[in-house]
């Protein structure tokens, strides 16, 4: 009879199959003949199978639980992640709608700006210049008022229509050709020319030039009779500094008088085509004429300095007979002569302004 | 469900049986995702949280794993079912005695007795877990020699060198006592 550790030893290696076919046969014989030891191998034999599936079960419970990990674990991080940023993933949901509202936004802010012509008052209020037509809008309320007036006495006769802008013109000959600036007709639905008896004729604008700021007009009514020539000429030679100049025109709905004297020789911001000159001049002068002591036509006004007292400029008349001189002959109505005859030489002011009052217009736009 | 497929398990079923007993991870990672949701969903469904949902999905598992390891396991119908039931028996009775209504997510799934496979398991569960006592009572080196020799099927030698004896019998002799001890803690705690 063996001892239990040879007994052990010889029972690992019959049941690993390590015996051979002798061995095997003689271990098989020891146990059928010693029933004790037969019940010893059973019993060894299964607590090796307990041994072996509890170490089979370890391992699978491990397997299964890393899996289990595995299958939860990225459903954990998911929740943190989507926790934590909220901006972010509110921001990759809402990219688009964002983007779309804010062209809109954009468009919108734009287009709107350029639908209410803000490009423009900033142009205009960049710049220091200011042209001198005369809006008429504030000025509106009142005639309207008047106009209701006189309607209600005329019982339904209509009243005077009314401008939205206002501004001075004068002839450039007697048969009807006018002058005054680009910015007053610019836009104008139609032009009336008004003279300082009051009589009222249209006008149709046959000539601009929007570089120097110039419009000519043609006076188409029928009721307009030729004048006589015009009294004053028009000076293509420089102008000296500090000669003393006058105008006359309509910032308001009567004619007015202004008196200066040349202050430079250049415009606005150096524009050699003008002068500047000291005369107080409002909304209204623009295209007024600009005379020295002898009546010759030096300048058209044209605007002012904003900010700067007394700095008003006038386009040269050396200026405006080039530019008028672009006008293809052939397309004028009547002959447009200069008159190089001045009438004015030597009279006193009084009798100059008086004289020249005829020619000059006050020009509205509507 | 027709009484024809109920009596003729799928292929695919069987292919995932086979690969729960050899411990497959790809395998249990399908069987994650194909049923983990049913059963989450009953269990939350029936007063459960998802922590316990966990816990009894992992331990169906294993009930299909002791189940399948005796080898004579016959699936009888879907694996679907089959887990749904245990899962279902199990949050049952740890439920217990809380008289609550209970309310099934898979109307279709029939319910079959797993009581049986149940009772095996927590048999195995017992014997298996006091082996696994007695294991941690053996102690080091002992429990490495016994998982080397008996488990890993390392040769004496091969043992021998690992931990430094200065000959195989030495090694052979420690081996036999440390058996001696564990088959000793082992049967202590049966009686």
């Amino acid at each position: 009879m063996m001892n239990e550790h040879a007994f052990t030893q010889q029972a690992d290696r019959y049941l690993n199959g390590e015996m051979d076919s002798t061995e095997r046969v003689a271990f098989e014989q020891y146990c059928h003949e010693h029933p004790e030891v037969a019940e010893q191998l059973a019993q060894h034999r299964l607590f090796l199978r307990q041994l072996k599936e509890q170490a089979a079960r370890a391992a699978f419970r491990e397997t299964l639980t890393k899996v289990a990990a595995d299958y939860h674990a990225p459903v954990a991080t998911n929740t943190d992640a989507d926790r934590e940023p909220v901006v972010l993933t509110l921001w990759n949901r809402f990219k688009v709608n964002a983007l779309v509202a804010a062209s809109v936004a954009v468009v919108a802010v734009f287009s709107t700006l350029w639908l209410s012509g803000y490009y423009k008052t900033i142009q205009t209020t960049t710049s220091n210049f200011s042209a001198l037509r005369r809006d008429m809008n504030t000025v509106k309320k009142n005639v309207n008022a008047q106009n209701a007036v006189i309607r209600n006495i005329n019982s339904g006769q209509k009243g005077d229509p009314v401008g939205h802008f206002g501004a001075t013109g004068f002839l450039l000959s007697g048969n009807g050709y006018v002058v005054t600036n680009y910015h007053v007709v610019k836009d104008a639905d139609s032009v009336h020319l008004q003279n300082n008896k009051g009589e009222s004729f249209r006008a149709d604008v046959v000539y601009t030039d929007p570089a120097h700021d110039l419009a000519m007009l043609y006076i188409s009514d029928s009721t307009f009779k030729a004048l006589k020539s015009v009294p004053y000429t028009f000076k293509s030679s420089p102008s000296e500094l500090g000669e003393d100049v006058y105008t006359i025109g309509f910032p308001r709905d009567e004619v007015v008088y202004g008196q200066g004297y040349l202050s430079s020789q250049t415009g606005y911001a150096g524009d050699t085509t003008a002068y500047q000159i000291s005369i107080p001049v409002n909304p209204g002068n623009s295209g007024g004429p600009v005379l020295d002591s002898r009546g010759n036509v030096i300048g058209i006004i044209s605007g002012k300095q904003t900010g700067i007292d007394g700095a008003s400029f006038a386009i040269k008349s050396e200026a405006m007979l080039k530019s008028i001189s672009a006008i293809a002959v052939d397309s004028l109505e009547s002959k447009l002569v200069i008159n190089k005859k001045n009438s004015l030489n030597g009279l006193r002011r009084t009798e100059q302004v008086k004289r020249i009052q005829d020619y000059v217009y006050m020009v509205k736009v509507f | 469900m027709s009484k024809l497929s109920k009596a003729v398990a799928s292929e695919a079923d069987l292919k995932t049986i086979d690969g729960v007993a050899a411990g497959d991870a790809e395998v249990l990672e399908q069987l994650y995702q194909d049923y983990y949701p049913m059963v989450l969903k009953m269990i939350v469904q029936n007063s459960g949280t998802e922590d316990s949902a966990k816990d009894i999905f992992q331990e169906a598992v294993i009930v299909l794993y002791d189940r399948v390891r005796q080898g004579d396991f016959e699936l009888s119908c879907k694996l679907k079912t089959y887990i749904y039931a245990v899962c279902r028996r199990l949050w049952l009775k740890q439920l217990g005695a809380q008289e609550r209504v209970f309310y099934d997510v898979e109307s279709y799934a029939e319910l079959i007795p797993v009581e049986d496979d149940l009772a095996r398991h927590r048999e195995k569960d017992r014997e298996l877990s006091r082996m696994e006592r007695a294991l941690g009572e053996l102690g080091e080196p002992c429990r490495t020699i016994i998982k080397d020799f008996y488990i890993l099927g390392l040769s004496m030698q091969e043992i021998c060198e690992k931990f430094g004896y200065t000959n195989a019998d030495n090694a052979k002799t420690q081996k036999y006592k440390c058996l001696q001890r564990l088959k000793k803690l082992f049967f202590a705690a049966i009686r």
